[in-house]
């Protein structure tokens, strides 16, 4: 009985010490290493498993081609499952253990929070491709998104809503369980009332809920101009088709989480009418993202690339634009020439990195029309 | 020796142990496996307190995770809102951040004794419904409160906890468990466990034994929620699900329920299962561990199921092997 | 008026979707006394079924009623063959085993499921297709009744008076009830309590396969995780109602969809999880037994 925490002990150095006799670094010097930690199992998996899909796609395209200096670049991937303790230990993983020169990754702003701390303690510089909470990059000075962020998202919609639906009032219908949804909420809010509109009611659900007739009933009450969505598409689907069964027939409008092949698939003709902020559109004419879709195309059995993948593809691009003017793959380097990022071509527009290390880039507004979404209106920052 | 000595002795050698590994081992380790260890040390926690209601007692709690909530929330809220306008000198902070610990520990196993009262009327299966439920709604409550960051989760923590908070807590936490059983209060719950009718025969007083459960295992939970909270500097509702109670209870049985020693061998042997099963899913593309895992679990049950160590703690087998070679 | 009206026509749709799924929960609860917390993913499964089962069919194009059918028996069958085995190889080795291995092993039957399903299926959501053509609605005096609702009254009360026969009316229904009493004894009186068990899985799935067609139908979306909060929702109900007792779980159910549609409708819509937990402690403080559960005298 008495002798028991002694052995337990031991048993914890034993453990310790045979795998601190298995440790080995990587040796890294005739690859260029990046990390990439993403969802793919979990709540958000389908976000982190078309980002890595991008991600992968690009990293083909970049070693056929060459490479870095006749060096071809390896991305490891680890799965957090969308679990904040889960992203700081394979962050911690990649840098500490495989030794990468930086990190990509997440999607979800609640796990690059976690993982951000991770990457400023161990001073390597981390790219997100699509976190848009602001939070995320005041952690510090090696942390990096190449997408725009909820307030100007936000303010965009808000905008577009008073300008070119000629709307007064609105409707916010957000989702209390992600992080993204109440953040884009609580800026569209601000930035609507800012410009005169006015919010006649402000409700919530619950992502995985599927029954949301009860909330929308009450909207419908309240006859809003428009009605603003911001959650992620699997919901979104589901909410629209029943706004349109209870005969809500005003636009509904929401952010890139609508983004997705799969929106159109859940919520069929009751999208008509619709709009939604986003990265890119698909029906784009921009040679490098035409050039994109079409590879991506090829390389996934004619399955249109998302904004995810599409961003997924630029950071890859982005973060290897920075090494190649940074000469070198040390960390302190490659942050600083991150830091520079000036008017990077990429699918989703061009890239500047700012003093806060956000990206500045311009949104497009998709409208869904005939089961599809399609370019509707380009919105400068 | 007596067995007093004999007690000195070990837990001597055990607090001298977690200095040498917070002092020289640790700083010598490589990030990873520092954050696996500290990972463990939080299991260890969790599972070994847990074991005081699901083990010693005899109770079924399906809510610990929700008192980790607790504690970790209050804690954070603390050190957050309140340290900042102390003004406090290094030392005072570490104080502070002593103080803000017990303080999540004590709401924590506040709202033990809350969960613990029904627990008069309730037997087996609709405790843990109850405790269940408990959790569901913290959570809840935590998604909608937009002080502590509602659904956007509570940042700004600082990382206050370090391998010596964790070494020094994890010690108290083992030592307090494995000492209750013989007090009076332990041999109380043990006799609820085996035959609660004949616990109250025999002048147990099962309430205040099932209820002091609750609370002493909730305030330990609350600690170790204020730990984790200022290891990772991040909270978020969604961590302290119903799978996050499950994680802990899938340890003590595993481990042996009424076990300690059990539970934390079987704690170190969870955590760091899933990361030594990564390398796996370099080699299949997919990640299989998940999948694994629950298999691991279902075989477990099935061919080993009073766990590790059934009810026994180590020393009972290093008894019975020495005994077995004279 | 006419709104509360409503309210309460789409919480009884709702509520009659948990009752099914309660109803195996229940069942088992009664005869072998554990949470079989892999029910829930049964169901998930049920829905996957019909979705593979009605794109094979190609209903998405040319919906039809015998489609629907067709799907439905299918996708309950199959479930059965499941629910069959998961008790025939996790649940049957562990007849003598303490409550809490078994309840542990139903949590890892049920994570196989859910993890198993994010690989078999993807973790994106599927569009469920069109089986019958729902797009119509009624009006009566204002309040708005779907024709999908009304579908879903149809199968359930259609499900459950065939399982009322079966329960009450049959040779199998008297063994199972009589398991439920006592094992021991059922067993004395010849009665194969093994197989017994096996037939109650297998209804409880095939009842769960039918509910995750229905939901499937009323909304669309596929998920691999969906079994989790509908199957716990479900078992609040079960318990609600009185854990064991198959009327019971249907009266707790639709009580439940209905509160739980006034909360939303009337309280705070995001507590809407919350308040199915409080009411069941509630519940169960002042009723242990749940609305119509017996209270047994303890044994000492």
């Amino acid at each position: 009985m008495k002798k028991n925490l002694i052995r337990s002990y031991v048993a914890i150095f034993v453990a310790t010490l045979s795998v601190v006799a298995c440790t080995k670094k990587e040796d890294n010097s005739n690859k260029i290493l990046l990390g990439e930690y993403g969802s793919m199992t979990g709540e958000v998996a389908n976000f982190g498993q078309s980002t890595h899909k991008g991600i992968t796609l690009a990293q083909e395209q970049y070693n056929a081609a060459g490479g870095f200096n006749g060096k071809q670049v390896e991305v490891k991937l680890y799965d957090d499952q969308s679990k904040p303790e889960e992203a700081a230990n394979t962050v911690t993983k990649l840098i500490t253990q495989d030794n990468v020169v930086a990190v990509i990754g997440e999607v979800a702003s609640s796990l690059s929070l976690v993982a951000a701390d991770v990457a400023m303690r161990n001073k390597t510089p981390m790219l997100s491709p699509s976190s848009t909470n602001p939070d995320v990059t005041k952690k510090g000075e090696y942390i990096f998104r190449i997408c725009f962020i909820d307030p100007f998202q936000g303010e965009v919609m808000a905008k577009f809503a008073g300008q070119n639906l000629h709307a007064k009032t609105a409707a916010i219908f957000r989702d209390v369980k992600q992080d993204y949804s109440v953040g884009l909420a609580d800026f569209f809010k601000k930035a609507f009332e800012a410009h005169g509109g006015k919010i006649l009611i402000d409700t919530a659900y619950q992502s995985k809920d599927s029954d949301f007739k009860a909330q929308l009933t009450e909207i419908k009450a309240k006859n809003p101009d428009v009605i603003f969505i911001p959650g992620y598409y699997n919901d979104v689907g589901l909410i629209a088709q029943q706004a349109r069964s209870i005969g809500i027939k005003q636009p509904l409008l929401g952010g890139d989480g609508w983004d997705s092949q799969d929106l159109v698939k859940v919520g069929g003709a009751a999208l008509e009418n619709t709009y939604f902020s986003d990265h890119y559109a698909p029906d784009t004419t921009e040679p490098t993202a035409v050039k994109f879709i079409a590879s991506y195309k090829a390389k996934y059995g004619n399955e249109t690339p998302d904004a995810m993948a599409a961003l997924g593809y630029d950071a890859f691009f982005v973060m290897m634009d920075a090494i190649k003017r940074a000469k070198s793959v040390s960390r302190e380097d490659i942050k600083n020439a991150l830091a520079q990022t000036k008017d990077f071509q990429g699918v989703t527009g061009k890239t500047t990195i700012n003093a806060e290390r956000n990206a500045v880039k311009s949104a497009v507004v998709l409208v869904v029309k005939d089961g599809k979404p399609k370019y509707f209106a380009t919105v400068e920052p | 020796m007596s067995v007093t000595q004999k007690s000195y002795f070990t837990w001597s050698i055990a607090i001298f142990l977690g200095v040498l590994f917070s002092e020289v081992l640790y700083p010598g380790l490589n990030g990873y496996y520092q954050g696996i260890l500290m990972v463990a040390g939080v299991n260890i926690m969790l599972a070994t307190s847990l074991t005081l209601i699901n083990g010693f007692t005899g109770q079924f709690s399906l809510g610990h995770a929700g008192f980790m909530a607790v504690g970790g929330y209050t804690c954070a809220s603390l050190t957050i809102y309140l340290l900042p306008k102390l003004g406090l000198s290094p030392l005072g902070i570490g104080f502070f951040y002593a103080a803000a610990l017990i303080a999540g520990g004590i709401v924590s196993g506040i709202c033990g004794y809350l969960v613990g009262l029904p627990s008069l009327r309730l037997k087996g299966d609709y405790l843990a419904i109850v405790t269940l439920g408990f959790g569901e709604i913290i959570r809840v409550i935590f998604l909608n409160v937009d002080a502590i960051g509602g659904a956007r989760g509570l940042t700004g923590i600082q990382n206050f906890t370090n391998q010596r908070w964790i070494v020094a807590c994890t010690l108290i936490c083992c030592f307090i468990m494995f000492r209750i059983l013989g007090t009076n209060q332990g041999r109380g719950m043990q006799a609820v466990r085996e035959d609660e009718v004949a616990a109250e025969a025999m002048g147990v007083n099962t309430t205040s034994t099932k209820v002091g459960a609750f609370v002493m295992s909730s305030f330990f939970a609350g600690v170790t929620g204020g730990l984790y909270a200022h290891y990772y500097g991040y909270l978020n509702p969604s961590t302290f699900g119903f799978m996050k109670s499950f994680e802990v209870i899938v340890i003590i049985v595993l481990g042996g329920l009424g076990s300690v020693s059990g539970s934390i061998l079987a704690a170190i042997a969870l955590t760091i299962l899933p990361e030594a099963l990564r390398p796996l899913q370099e080699i299949t593309k997919v990640d299989f561990r998940m999948i694994l895992y629950s298999l691991v679990l279902i075989l477990f049950m099935l061919l080993k199921p009073n766990g590790l160590l059934g009810r026994h703690e180590i020393s009972y087998y290093w008894k019975k092997f020495r005994r077995s070679k004279t | 008026m006419t709104e509360f009206i409503q309210h309460i026509v789409n919480g009884l749709s709702f509520g009659a979707i948990y009752a099914l799924i309660a109803l195996g929960y229940t069942m088992v609860y009664g005869i072998l006394q554990f949470i079989n917390f892999a029910h829930g993913d049964i169901f998930m499964i049920g829905a996957y079924i019909g979705y593979y089962a009605g794109n094979a069919l190609g209903l998405n194009d040319h919906p039809s009623i015998w489609g629907f059918f067709v799907v439905l028996l299918l996708s309950m069958v199959t479930s059965g063959v499941i629910g069959f085995l998961v008790e025939f190889l996790a649940y049957r080795p562990l007849r003598k085993a303490p409550r809490i291995n078994v309840l542990i092993t139903a949590v890892g039957v049920s994570l196989f499921f859910e993890f198993g399903a994010q690989m078999l299926f993807g973790a994106n959501p599927k569009a469920f297709p069109h089986l019958v053509d729902v797009s119509k609605s009624f009006y009566i005096g204002g309040v708005q009744i779907d024709s999908m609702e009304l579908v879903v009254f149809t199968v359930t009360i259609l499900l459950m008076l065939a399982l009322e026969f079966v329960l009450y009316r049959t040779k199998v229904g008297k063994a199972m009830r009589a398991v439920s009493h006592d094992h021991n004894v059922a067993l004395l009186l010849g009665i194969p309590v093994n197989m017994i068990i096996s037939i109650t899985f297998v209804l409880g799935s095939a009842m769960a396969a039918a509910a995750g067609i229905l939901v499937g139908m009323s909304y669309p979306k596929l998920e691999p995780l969906m079994g989790v909060m509908f199957g716990l929702k479900a078992f609040v109900a079960a318990v609600f109602g009185g854990i064991g007792n198959v009327r019971g779980a249907v009266v707790g159910a639709l009580i439940m969809g209905v509160s739980e549609q006034l909360i939303v409708s009337y309280g705070v819509p995001t507590f809407r999880d919350a308040f199915a937990f409080a009411l069941l402690i509630v519940v169960l403080i002042f009723r242990p037994k749940g609305l119509f559960g017996k209270t047994l005298a303890e044994k000492v």
